[in-house]
């Protein structure tokens, strides 16, 4: 692999840019893999990467239906924050967070991290307790968040309107590492550098049954053919509840839309992400100057990539009461991704009923910002069938009540 | 846009006003069953990709609960019946084997 730097860039510009070579290889799919993940979006990638550089093992294929981050790594709103309340979820999700911060040079591959910092305002006096409560839970854990005043807030966002005709701004929880990345390039880098180590990631191939003897799984049944495994990693998203009754389980998981819509371009206007999850809108600008909106998810399970026209009138209406500014911007485009929504709000990676079985799924409204982290924790687990950052999120957990509820942190919005 | 028809008032509308209730036709579970059975009924789901049956409750008018049968793709509605039942009737069966020939579901309670 030829690597990214300014020299390249500038030996390029003199030879018409005839130089660069595929970022990744299409191969044809072999017979037999030390280790399979379904799933080429982020989190599978990440696990296959993390699975070559800190395990050592490389003769991995990673299977996608579609294309290449063609799922919810490129529908998302690209938000990165780590300030969840209970201990094993900002364990993981500040493991993310701070991969994040040097992922590019990690992978030789700009994914435009730009810890610009997000705040979740507070607007009723539960938020402000929830938050505050929030913020001494992260001081414990080791992340860096604040409550802030409104005065601070209107500092740092100038365009808000802090009176609300429902709900004035109180205060907000305020992490100033978080930010956002450009989500595809996350899912380019990581295939690029599995790519390189010698994986196979192999796009419009689809999983359509999976092969077992005698509680093991020997290998997968694909548009492609037959392909033989020691190790199946399942990380498909929405899609986990069918691809888990290929392989004989049943999830506690449920499949919902989750929209998103971004704005015409506008000047730069507001240099920070907002989460206003009580009126439920949440924005941020992106380097294009779009303003980039999350929306709301269907209150019935479907997969339609789009989702109930309803909720795009009651986010924009959250976001004008927010921003009056926004009330003239045009929406150039709407969406919706499949999210995997567990009972207690949390992920599942996990070890299943079948022995070499191994899934990572329902992270739900908020499977971005985790993507190093998780596909940290994940490979390890497959590697070494333990690892500390997914302990707690096992399948037994929902069996034993153990449950890691985030539902106020990430039960309305991302 | 979802557009259901209440079998308990009559009344056709569209999905704001109904609100969905999950997965219909669970078998409950409770004192002197199995860990394996009371955690299926607490937390596993079909979540298929197609055909549902499902509970919605027409919140914002007669405020009954009933049952829908619904594609999770395509959303069409195969139809709604009355919650004092224990299997959907024949006729929305029928109207879905129509559409997918071979359809399955767990065990109707």
């Amino acid at each position: 692999m030829k690597r990214y730097s300014a020299f390249a860039i500038a030996r390029e510009a003199l030879r018409n840019h005839t130089g660069w070579e595929r970022a990744w290889a299409s191969p044809e799919p072999r017979k037999k893999y030390q280790a399979i993940i379904i799933g080429a979006g982020g989190h599978g990638l990440a696990t296959a990467y993390y699975l070559g550089k800190n395990h050592g093992i490389r003769d991995v294929a990673i299977l996608e239906k579609g294309w290449l981050g063609g799922g919810n790594t490129g529908r998302n709103t690209t938000i990165i924050r780590s300030n969840y309340l209970q201990d094993p979820s900002a364990a993981i999700y500040e493991k993310a967070r701070s991969l994040y911060e040097t992922i590019s040079q990690d992978l030789n591959y700009n994914v435009m991290f730009s810890p610009r910092g997000v705040m979740m305002l507070a607007q009723t006096q539960h938020e402000v307790r929830g938050y505050e409560r929030t913020a001494h839970a992260n001081a414990l854990q080791g992340v860096t968040t604040e409550f802030i005043s409104p005065a601070r807030v209107k500092e740092l966002v100038p365009i808000i309107n802090l009176d609300g005709p429902r709900y004035p701004v109180l205060g907000a929880l305020w992490q100033a590492r978080a930010g956002t990345a450009r989500h595809d390039a996350v899912a380019w880098g990581y295939a690029r550098a599995c790519s390189d180590m010698g994986m196979h990631v192999i796009q419009k191939c689809e999983v359509t049954g999976i092969r077992q003897e005698g509680g093991r799984v020997t290998g997968v049944d694909t548009t492609r053919g037959a392909i033989d495994c020691d190790k199946l990693g399942i990380v498909v998203a929405g899609h986990s509840g069918d691809v888990a009754r290929m392989a004989g389980f049943r999830l506690p998981i449920e499949s919902v839309p989750l929209q998103a819509l971004v704005s015409e371009p506008i000047k730069p206007c507001m240099d920070v992400v907002v989460m206003a999850n009580t009126v439920h809108g949440y924005m941020s600008q992106s380097d294009k100057g779009e303003m980039v909106i999350g929306g709301g998810t269907d209150g019935h399970n479907n997969y339609t990539q789009r989702g109930s026209f309803h909720h795009i009138e009651e986010t924009v209406r959250a976001l004008i009461e927010t921003f009056p500014m926004v009330s003239r911007l045009k929406m150039l485009r709407q969406w919706g991704g499949i999210v995997d929504v567990t009972g207690d709000r949390s992920p599942i990676l996990s070890k299943t009923p079948v022995e070499n079985i191994y899934i990572n799924c329902g992270w739900g409204t908020g499977g971005f910002k985790a993507i190093p982290g998780s596909g940290w924790g994940f490979a390890e687990l497959m590697a070494k069938d333990h690892a500390p950052l997914c302990e707690a999120f096992g399948l037994e957990r929902f069996r034993e009540g153990r449950f890691i509820d985030e539902s106020v942190a990430a039960g309305v919005a991302h | 846009m979802l557009i259901l028809t209440c079998p308990c008032c009559g009344v056709t509308a569209e999905e704001t006003e109904f609100h969905a209730g999950g997965e219909a036709h669970l078998k409950r579970f409770g004192p002197g069953s199995s860990e394996d059975e009371f955690h299926d009924y607490l937390f596993a789901r079909e979540n298929p990709k197609g055909v549902h049956f499902e509970r919605w409750r027409h919140a914002n008018g007669c405020g009954k609960w009933f049952l829908a049968a619904r594609d999770t793709v395509t959303l069409e509605v195969y139809g709604t019946y009355p919650a004092q039942t224990h299997e959907p009737p024949q006729d929305i069966k029928d109207r879905i084997s129509a559409r997918h020939p071979g359809w399955t579901w767990r065990e109707f309670a």
